[in-house]
């Protein structure tokens, strides 16, 4: 059995749980078994069915309130009773800030090999060996995971949600939480705006922008197309835009399916945040930055003349339909 | 509070990233090799401010890895801290090491365990939590905030979209990224002074990798760039509709 962790936060399932029953969907079909979900804490029950066209066959669900506030201890321990009860080959997360948080814990607690980050299906036809993202991006390894129960945290976005015709079967599960150590006394979201790390679109702004009043060439265009703004380290530093809206090497990793880079040189801890967008454009006014080798499209110009003609053509394809 | 701040040794962030050995071994020969910088800037800055404000009394580093990596030690021993330890080993997966890392702040009465959010070179995000569930102490990983008073700690740690706050008691374990302290660049006392402290080198206990590496892989050649004229702007939203399908 392929037991996939579905996270919840305040009732409602992450995006990135879909992704990750799609992928345990197909190592189910690839091991030949089946493929079950477990969901922690209050959560409506039409959202859990619906887990069913993701792939899930079951999905157990422990409605308990003790586990609404997360505790990494308390839903590892959670887990592994699960897993451990339903016999689970192989547990399969979201490499989400819980993922990380919850899958090296359950790895340590059952003994079962982590592939964290991973990237692809595993390959099972010599052993189990699974492709992960490492060195920032720059390449892969193929890791072997070699204990009898397998654990893979699956990159957001590396895999895609996969839509069947399935339907789940929803089971009470009789899991109850451990006492947990920690008390969560507040969550802080950043609210109007799509988060960096869960955004398909991402535009984003360098120095050559030269300052944070210029900041309208980057938000038109994230507000058009619907992405969430980013930017680099050095203007993340010179105080222009917030912390959490710096990438790269040393802010957060992104992977979406744009991202759009103005006025930004490229440099290589820029690049190692980035470099797993499916498709990169450049907009620089120097036609040898950096940058540009890692693009797939770009403009060579000057970001305060392209950048408004663009979001006009933006615009302009919209009204056409 | 006895702090133990894990230290690991990775490929400058600008290194080329090459492999040898029929793709089985990363490429070091030129390489430079420096202090992983989650664990350089946040945890073990973390710890000495922690140290200062007379909350910690002490402050170990360790590192799993063999001789070749003393002299990532003693640089960052010349930031801070008062000994460290290296577990002489050369090979092992998260699991291997992470076992060390428990073994060594369970025998110590280590009761707060600093690590960096993430290696850039494996990317695992693994050890901080695999520590903390050999260890039983509770886990806060992605933390970008720390406060202690006495053995009481208020905590904040990156969530998708935002951040969420909580207290919890020692002994715990914490994984450290942008937000928990500032870079600090050693002066030469702090050099001179590392030379002498002491770095006791330990056998490893013995556990069994769960994982191994098989081979590595570098990513496919970009197809090279694609440039739109700056007078024709509309033909990259075109492109970026009809051909790359983004939006
Ligand atoms: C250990 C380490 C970790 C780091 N981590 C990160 C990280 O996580 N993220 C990160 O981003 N950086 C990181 N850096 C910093 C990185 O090396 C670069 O300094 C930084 O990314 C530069 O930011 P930038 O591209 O915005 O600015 P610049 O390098 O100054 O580039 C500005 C660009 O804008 C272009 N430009 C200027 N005017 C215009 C115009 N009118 N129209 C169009 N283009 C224009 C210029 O040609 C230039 O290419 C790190 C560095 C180190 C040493
Ligand atoms: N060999 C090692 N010795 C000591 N600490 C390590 C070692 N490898 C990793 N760590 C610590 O664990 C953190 C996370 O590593 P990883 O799980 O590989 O991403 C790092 O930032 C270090 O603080």
């Amino acid at each position: 059995m392929v037991l996939i962790f579905a996270d919840q936060t305040d009732g409602q399932i992450k995006k990135q749980a879909f992704e990750a029953i799609s992928y345990g969907a197909k190592v189910a079909a690839q091991l030949g078994t089946s493929a079950e979900v477990l969901v922690l804490g209050t959560v409506d029950a039409d959202q859990l069915s619906a887990l069913g066209k993701y792939g899930a066959q079951k999905v157990h669900h422990a409605d308990n309130a003790a586990f609404n506030a997360f505790d990494a201890q308390v839903y590892a321990a959670a887990i592994a009773d699960a897993a451990t009860a339903a016999g689970a080959q192989v547990i399969v997360f979201s490499h989400t800030t819980s993922g990380k948080a919850i899958a090296p814990r359950l790895s340590a607690r059952l003994k079962a090999g982590l592939v964290a980050g991973a990237i692809a299906l595993p390959d099972t036809s010599n052993g189990f060996v699974v492709k992960k993202s490492v060195f920032s991006g720059k390449a892969f390894a193929h890791v072997s995971v070699n204990s009898a129960v397998k654990i893979i945290s699956l990159n957001p976005n590396a895999f895609g949600v996969q839509i069947t015709d399935n339907v789940a079967e929803v089971v009470a599960s009789a899991i109850t939480p451990v006492a947990g150590k920690i008390k969560v006394t507040a969550t802080n979201k950043i609210t109007g705006t799509v988060p960096l790390s869960e955004a398909e679109l991402v535009v984003s702004g360098g120095r050559g922008l030269k300052g944070p009043e210029n900041w309208f060439l980057v938000e038109d265009l994230a507000k058009e197309i619907g992405a969430a703004t980013a930017c680099s380290r050095a203007v993340a530093d010179a105080h222009w835009r917030p912390h959490h809206e710096h990438v790269g090497q040393t802010g957060g990793a992104v992977a979406p399916n744009l991202y759009f880079a103005i006025g930004i040189s490229g440099a290589i801890q820029h690049l190692a945040g980035v470099n797993r967008s499916k498709t990169i454009v450049v907009i620089n006014k120097d036609p040898e930055a950096p940058f540009f080798k890692a693009a797939d499209y770009g403009i060579v110009g000057d970001a305060f003349e392209v950048m408004p003609k663009i979001v006009d053509a933006v615009r302009k394809m919209k009204s056409a339909g | 509070m006895k702090i133990l701040v894990c230290i690991s040794k990775t490929p400058d962030t600008t290194a080329k990233i090459a492999f040898t050995d029929n793709n089985t071994k990363f490429a070091d020969a030129g390489v430079q090799f420096i202090i992983n910088p989650y664990d350089e800037w946040y945890a073990l800055v973390k710890a000495l401010e922690l140290k200062e404000a007379g909350t910690a009394s002490s402050i170990t580093l360790v590192n799993v890895g063999g001789a070749d990596n003393d002299p990532i030690i003693r640089k960052a021993l010349a930031i801070g801290g008062d000994d460290a330890v290296r577990v002489n080993a050369e090979n092992g997966d998260s699991f291997f090491i992470a076992s060390q890392i428990a073994a060594i702040a369970k025998d110590g009465g280590y009761d707060l365990v600093l690590t960096g959010k993430e290696t850039i070179d494996y990317n695992g995000s693994s050890i901080g939590g695999m520590v903390a569930e050999l260890m039983d102490a509770a886990y806060i990983s992605l933390g970008t905030k720390l406060n202690a008073t006495g053995s009481n700690l208020t905590v904040s740690r990156e969530i998708e979209g935002g951040e969420e706050d909580a207290e919890l008691s020692l002994p715990a374990v914490i994984s450290c990224q942008k937000g928990m302290a500032e870079q600090r660049i050693p002066n030469m006392k702090g050099i001179m002074s590392a030379r002498t402290k002491p770095l006791a080198v330990k056998d490893p206990v013995a556990v069994d990798a769960l994982t191994s590496i098989v081979s590595f892989e570098l990513p496919p050649a970009k197809a090279g760039v694609k440039l739109v004229s700056a007078d024709n702007p509309e033909e990259l939203v075109r492109l970026l509709h009809e051909e790359a399908k983004v939006f």
